[in-house]
This record gives structure tokens, C-alpha cells and sequence, in this order.
């Protein structure tokens, strides 16, 4: 695989693929020394057109642990700010000699753009509202862990999941959505008609704007993060109502059902959609997805850049 | 060669389709002499000897085409196109006339830059250069321009394209302002409220990529608010680059009510649709976006029942470091005046006459030029006439673009219908494909 943009382009053999290799950077984490050779003298640069210290931070200790030269491109310290196009910025860059670039930018398609302007290959770490391909791998390494079973076209059959929040402007919902149903999951997004995506009746999931009438039977709830700036958008009244109608509380919580997996991409908005420390849940599985985060991205470096692809080893 | 000579065209071999003739035309030879037709003889007469002799066999003569809508990008934006590189595109295109949206830099608000614009124009000499002038001061909305004034410099179609023109009162008092002027209100239909941060169209495929829609509603609010002023004030409405089908529906039901109402649909909204964006590429960004299938069928549809009068390019430069930007950093626009005959012979499924209609005389109505520009082709009448192959099939490539911009949606499709020559005002400006200034 050439680049890592998106889960369709992945598809379910490539996710199967990384599922596996995950299995494998696992355990090289438990490691002693979590440290081996694959990527030695490749250089890897964080492209960061938005700020995002967690996921940049994952990246580059993946990187490191396969041996991989990491660089960080900043936008805010770098010439983009002085006007600099998108087109010279990668071009710029990939002179230098680069194997892949990690891409963050709030804008939806830059990683397509970015790749028709250099050989290098592109990862990317977020692209506006539509894309985070290894969030949704990360969060389906961590359901299918959980429930113990093995990577396979089918590890998420039977799963029921419920995706509950900002689902309009989340590329983690996009991507999960595609990711959970490539791997025969049913998905359920909550969230009240303003801050659904435009047609959801073309996507593969039921809709409620009633997280009462599904939190009592799902396997997985997955509460995204709700952002306070859309307040000044009249997409919902006030944070308040939307705590009342779609945060997880003490109540909610009481009616999840034992084995029920609790989930969120970071960061948490305490007191929005979390009201409820996520340490008195039972089965709160948020910290595991920040520490399988490193193992999959791991798994997307090898496969991006690793021996076996020799379109880009050569 | 004397001065007389170097005044003087033929035009020989070819078909005559006009506003006079049936679908099929007339064969008939031309003569042209200081930029009018003197003679229209039957084939096989002999004419008087001319300077240049274009050959018209197996090709159609038409008025030479009228663009209402046209970004020549001078004053102000000279990076992305002049007026001379966008009169070689126009002129390459069969337009002998465009009208010259106003959002320049300085705005077309004032005699003194719709004055530049034209001399600009004429100084290029490749097709007559046609100003609009704004509808409000510096396009921004608030304050109406002297209407008369600009009327002075020949300014009939007045417009903010680019913006719309958001409070209802300032354009209830626009339409009834101008009632008894004569002149064209030429609105942009775009609630901003609706749209801001808009990259493509409001749908399906918007909602998988997940770039901020454009929501059809926010033409049709405006499209539906100018026609009811129109109805109680009198004032004269063109609805620029219809893009849905309700939008459709409206203007038809307000001509079936008699109103001053006239439309215009641009080539890429009948041609490509919102899956473009698939690619994530800027080029297909424009305003208002690509829309459905649906909709295209229902602009076909209204450029059939004449519904909509005009084929119009919407023709925006910009220079390829502007489109290399992210989505929504871009600016919106396409190339139009190289691409929109093949676009419309081709794609249409509308017989020649009838696209010859939208593309010349209909159009030149609109802009107020219908004196020199439309005409029949007949004896005394402006000599500013097209040469036609409609069969002809060639691609498109955005390296061999005249316009100084190269943003054409439409590199490396192949196309059906070339224009071969282009008389503008009496002069040959194009013979053979080639640009001859």
C-alpha cells in the first residue's frame, strides 16, 4: 500500500492486513526494548497544518519503535504562514528526501492533493470533517480485542454499536462508520438532526436522535467529542440541553449493559459529553485505545513503508 | 493591397443558420466590406474580390456568439487573466461579444471603469467588450449605483455577480429604480446566510466527503424573492447561472405569468456533477456549485422549452497557484468561453438552430446589443459572424488554452463541434483556429 488516505481506499483486505500486523507491534511493545530495525534511515515527516499533540505524538513514537527518522513540520513556526502554497510546502519538503509524510489539515481532501505532488507516500492523520483512517483502525483493533477475537473479514459481526454526538463534522465518525460496517458491525449514530451529515439516509447506519431508546442495547457506545464553538452555529440550543439529551450520566450509564464498551477519540469535553468519569465505568476502554494507537500506526508505517513494498523501497 | 482591400472578407462554401432560417439553413456566400455584410449571394456567384477568403464548406455561418457572462479579470487581476487574453479566448470560442462581470478591482461601478474596461476591449480588437455595471456601490451591498449615469456608457445589464445581493429592501428599491430605465437587473442568486464556508453542493456526495454544502435552497430562496419584486415593482430580472431544478420550475412559472423574467445555465452545470469533487480536486470548486443528475436533466429540459434563454461560460480564470490551495481556500470558477460551443452542440441533444439561439441572439437581447450583434445574416446587417464545424471532434487540453489561466474542468475529454473562423466586426480574428492578433 502506497499511501494510507482513507478506509475505503484501504479496504477490508488492507484492514485485515493492519489488524494483523497490530497483533504483531503488540507484542513488541511488551517488549523490553520496544524498539526494532524495520524502518531504519527512513524519513518521516508530521505535516501539521492543524495542531493535534496527541495524534502527532502517537505517530512519531510508532516511528521511532520501527527506527524511522522523524521530523516535525509545524505550521505555525514554518513559512506556510507567509503565504506559502500547499503545492511549494510538499514540494519543498519532499526535496529534502522523504518517505512519508503524516498529514493533518482542517480541510477535507489535502491528503489527495498532497499525494499527485510528490512520490512520497501520504498517511493521513485527519482531513476536515471526512477522514482519520487509523483512529477507525485503532478503535476496531481495540472492539475485536476486547471481545477476543482474531483479525478476519468478518471480526465485528453481530457487534452493535452506537456512535452518539457531532456526527456532521467528525471524520471519525466517517471513517469508523466505514471501517465498524466493512467488518459486518451495525451502527447506530444519536445525535439530533442538526449535527447529522446531510442525506445519512445514503449511509449505512440507523438514525435516532433518542440515545435513551438504544443505550440499553449496544455493545459499543461511542461518545464523540462536542466542540463549543458550534454553539455560535445554532446547531443545538446550549451545552446544557445537549448534555440533557446526549451525554453520558450516572443514569445512562446504570442502563449500559455489563459487557457494553465505552469509548471516546480524545479529547474528552468533561461535563459536556462526559459526565461521568470515565473510571467508574466498567468496562471504559478509552486509555486502551490511546495505548493501541501506537501499535497500529506501527502496523501503517510497516505496511506503507516496509520491506514487502517494494514500490516504495526502491 | 490597398486599405479598401484589407476591409474586405468572404465567406464561401458554407450554410446560413440564423434567427431567419429554419434548422437546416440556406447555402450562401458572403461578402463583407468595413465591418458590414454587403453582399449575401447564392452559391457559385461570383463575388468581389477580398483580402482574406475563409473557407466555409461543410460548415455552418452563424451570428457570432454572445457571452453574458464573462470574468476578464482587468483591472486588478491581471495574474489570472487581461482583457486581451480573455478576447483571444472569446474569439477563439465564436463569442463576438462577452459581457464583462464587474467584481474587478476597482469594481464596475463608475463611468470611469466601465469607460477602461471598454477601451480595453477595443484596443484588443478580438470581440466587442461589453461592461456591466454593478448593482450596488463596490458590490458590497449597501448603497445603489447611479444606474443612469452608467447608462451613459452604454451599460444596460447591471449586476453584483459573485454576491447576490443579500437585503431585500436595497433590491426592492433596485428593481424599482430601474422599472422605468430599461435596464436588466442581472442577480446572482445566493442567500450567503446559507452558504458560508461552502465548498460544493449540499447532497449525498458532500456528505461522504465531508466538505461544507451549498445547499440548493439558498439559490431558489433568492430566485423565488426577485420574481415576486419583480411582480409588484416592474423592474427586469435575469437570473445568472441557474444551477437547480426548482430554480427551473420558478422561472418557468413566472414567464407562463407574462413577467420580465430571463435565465441563463452555464455548460459545466448541465455537463458535470457534484461527483467531481470525488477527486478533491479545486478545479471543479465553482459558485454556484456543481449539482445532481437531476438537475441537469432539469436545466436540459428548460433550455428545450425555453425556459432558459441563454447558454452563458460564467468564464473565471485563475491562475494555477490560486487553485493549489486547499478546497476551501480556492477560489470558485472554470474556464467557459474556449469549451462552451462543443459543450452545447455536443451535449444538449438540442438541434443547432435552437443552440444557436442561446448562444447568440437570445444572449445578445439580454445584453442589449441585439443591434450589432445576433443578427440575421443579410445584406447591411453588422458583419460579426461565426464559421461552424458542428461534427467536428477534438480534446481538450488545458496546455493549448488562449485564456492566461488554465482551470478547464474539461482536460483531456473529447468534444463534438469546433469553431472554424470568427468575424468580429467585419475583421477575420480567427481563421482556421488560429487567433490572427
Amino acid at each position: 500500500m502506497k499511501h494510507l488516505r482513507s478506509i475505503d481506499e484501504l479496504g477490508v483486505d488492507g484492514i485485515v492486513r493492519i489488524l494483523n500486523l497490530a497483533d504483531h507491534m503488540v507484542e513488541v511493545n511488551r517488549r523490553p526494548v520496544p524498539k526494532v530495525p524495520a524502518l531504519v534511515g527512513r524519513t518521516v515527516v508530521s505535516l501539521f497544518f492543524e495542531d493535534s499533540t496527541r495524534t502527532r505524538i502517537s505517530f512519531e513514537t510508532a516511528a521511532k519503535r520501527l527506527s524511522a527518522d522523524t521530523m516535525t513540520f509545524s505550521v505555525s513556526t514554518s513559512s506556510v504562514n507567509k503565504g506559502e502554497s500547499l503545492r511549494d510546502t510538499i514540494e519543498t519538503v519532499s526535496a529534502m528526501g522523504v518517505a512519508a509524510f503524516i498529514v493533518r489539515h482542517k480541510t477535507s481532501g489535502v491528503p489527495w492533493q498532497l499525494s499527485d505532488w510528490t512520490d512520497a507516500s501520504i498517511i493521513n492523520a485527519g482531513d476536515g470533517w471526512h477522514q482519520h483512517p487509523t483512529q477507525a483502525l485503532l478503535d476496531c483493533h481495540t472492539i475485536r480485542t476486547e471481545l477476543g477475537r482474531a483479525a478476519s473479514a468478518d471480526c465485528l459481526a453481530g457487534v452493535r454499536i452506537a456512535i452518539v454526538g457531532d456526527v456532521r463534522h467528525s471524520r471519525v465518525a466517517r471513517s469508523n462508520i466505514q471501517a465498524f460496517t466493512a467488518l459486518g458491525a451495525s451502527v447506530v449514530v444519536v445525535a439530533p438532526r442538526t449535527l447529522l451529515p446531510p442525506e445519512v439516509h445514503t449511509w449505512p447506519v440507523e438514525v435516532t436522535s433518542n440515545l435513551d431508546e438504544v443505550i440499553g442495547d449496544v455493545d459499543v457506545l461511542y461518545m464523540l467529542r462536542m466542540q463549543r464553538e458550534r454553539m455560535n452555529e445554532a446547531l443545538v440550543p446550549d451545552l446544557g440541553e445537549y448534555s440533557n439529551r446526549f451525554g453520558l450520566d450516572r443514569t445512562r450509564a446504570t442502563r449500559l449493559r455489563a459487557e457494553c464498551l465505552v469509548m471516546h477519540p480524545g479529547p474528552m469535553n468533561r461535563g459536556v459529553e462526559m459526565m461521568v468519569d470515565p473510571s467508574d465505568l466498567a468496562r471504559s476502554v478509552i486509555t486502551r485505545q490511546v495505548s493501541n494507537g501506537v501499535a497500529v500506526r506501527m502496523a501503517v508505517l510497516f505496511d506503507v513503508l516496509g520491506e514487502a513494498n517494494s514500490e516504495v523501497s526502491s | 493591397m490597398n486599405g479598401r482591400d484589407m476591409n474586405t472578407v468572404n465567406i464561401v462554401g458554407g450554410r446560413i443558420v440564423d434567427s431567419t432560417t429554419d434548422a437546416q439553413g440556406r447555402p450562401a456566400d458572403i461578402h463583407i466590406v468595413d465591418g458590414r455584410i454587403a453582399m449575401v449571394a447564392t452559391p457559385g456567384a461570383t463575388l468581389p474580390a477580398a483580402a482574406t477568403v475563409l473557407d466555409a464548406s461543410n460548415a455552418v455561418v452563424s451570428p457570432g456568439f454572445v457571452d453574458l457572462h464573462t470574468h476578464l479579470r482587468e483591472p486588478g487581476r491581471e495574474e489570472s487573466e487581461t482583457i486581451e487574453t480573455g478576447s483571444r479566448a472569446a474569439a477563439l470560442g465564436g463569442f463576438t461579444a462577452v459581457v464583462a462581470m464587474p467584481n474587478t478591482d476597482p469594481a464596475q461601478d463608475s463611468r470611469a471603469v466601465v469607460e477602461f474596461v471598454r477601451e480595453q476591449g477595443r484596443r484588443a480588437g478580438l470581440c466587442e467588450v461589453v461592461p456591466s455595471g454593478c448593482i450596488t456601490v463596490g458590490r458590497a451591498g449597501e448603497h445603489l449605483v447611479p444606474y443612469a449615469e452608467l447608462m451613459k456608457s452604454g451599460v444596460t445589464l447591471f449586476t453584483d455577480d459573485g454576491n447576490g445581493v443579500q437585503d431585500p429592501l436595497l433590491m426592492r428599491r433596485a428593481f424599482e429604480y430601474s422599472s422605468d430605465l430599461g435596464i436588466t437587473m442581472a442577480q446572482h442568486c445566493e442567500v450567503s446566510r446559507l452558504t458560508a464556508g461552502a465548498v460544493m453542493h449540499e447532497g449525498s456526495c458532500c456528505s461522504h466527503l465531508g466538505l461544507p454544502g451549498w445547499p440548493a435552497i439558498a439559490e431558489e430562496l433568492m430566485v423565488h424573492r426577485d420574481i415576486e419584486l419583480v411582480r409588484i415593482t416592474g423592474g427586469r430580472l435575469h437570473v445568472l447561472h441557474v444551477s437547480t431544478a426548482r430554480s427551473v420550475d420558478m422561472i418557468r412559472a413566472a414567464k407562463a405569468d407574462g413577467l420580465p423574467v430571463t435565465a441563463e445555465v452555464t455548460p459545466h452545470h448541465f455537463t458535470l456533477d457534484d461527483e467531481s469533487l470525488r477527486t478533491f480536486d479545486p478545479v471543479f470548486k465553482v459558485n454556484p456549485p456543481l449539482r445532481t443528475m437531476a438537475d441537469i436533466d432539469a436545466l436540459k429540459a428548460g433550455l428545450r422549452d425555453g425556459t432558459i434563454d441563454a447558454i452563458a461560460t460564467d468564464h473565471a480564470p485563475h491562475a494555477d497557484h490560486l487553485k493549489e490551495q486547499p478546497l476551501d481556500a480556492a477560489p470558485p470558477g472554470m474556464l467557459g468561453l474556449e469549451t462552451a460551443f462543443a459543450l452545447a452542440v455536443g451535449e444538449l441533444g438540442m438541434d443547432l438552430r435552437s443552440v444557436l439561439a442561446c448562444l447568440s441572439w437570445n444572449p445578445a437581447r439580454i445584453a442589449g446589443i441585439g443591434d450589432r450583434h445576433g443578427r440575421p445574416v443579410a445584406e447591411g446587417e453588422p458583419a460579426n459572424l461565426v464559421v461552424l464545424d458542428p461534427g467536428a471532434a477534438w480534446v481538450v487540453d488545458r496546455g493549448l488554452v488562449a485564456s492566461k489561466s488554465r482551470n478547464t474542468p474539461y482536460h483531456g475529454r473529447s468534444v463534438t463541434g469546433r469553431v472554424r473562423h470568427t468575424v468580429s466586426n467585419g475583421r477575420a480574428v480567427v481563421i482556421d483556429q488560429v487567433a490572427q492578433r
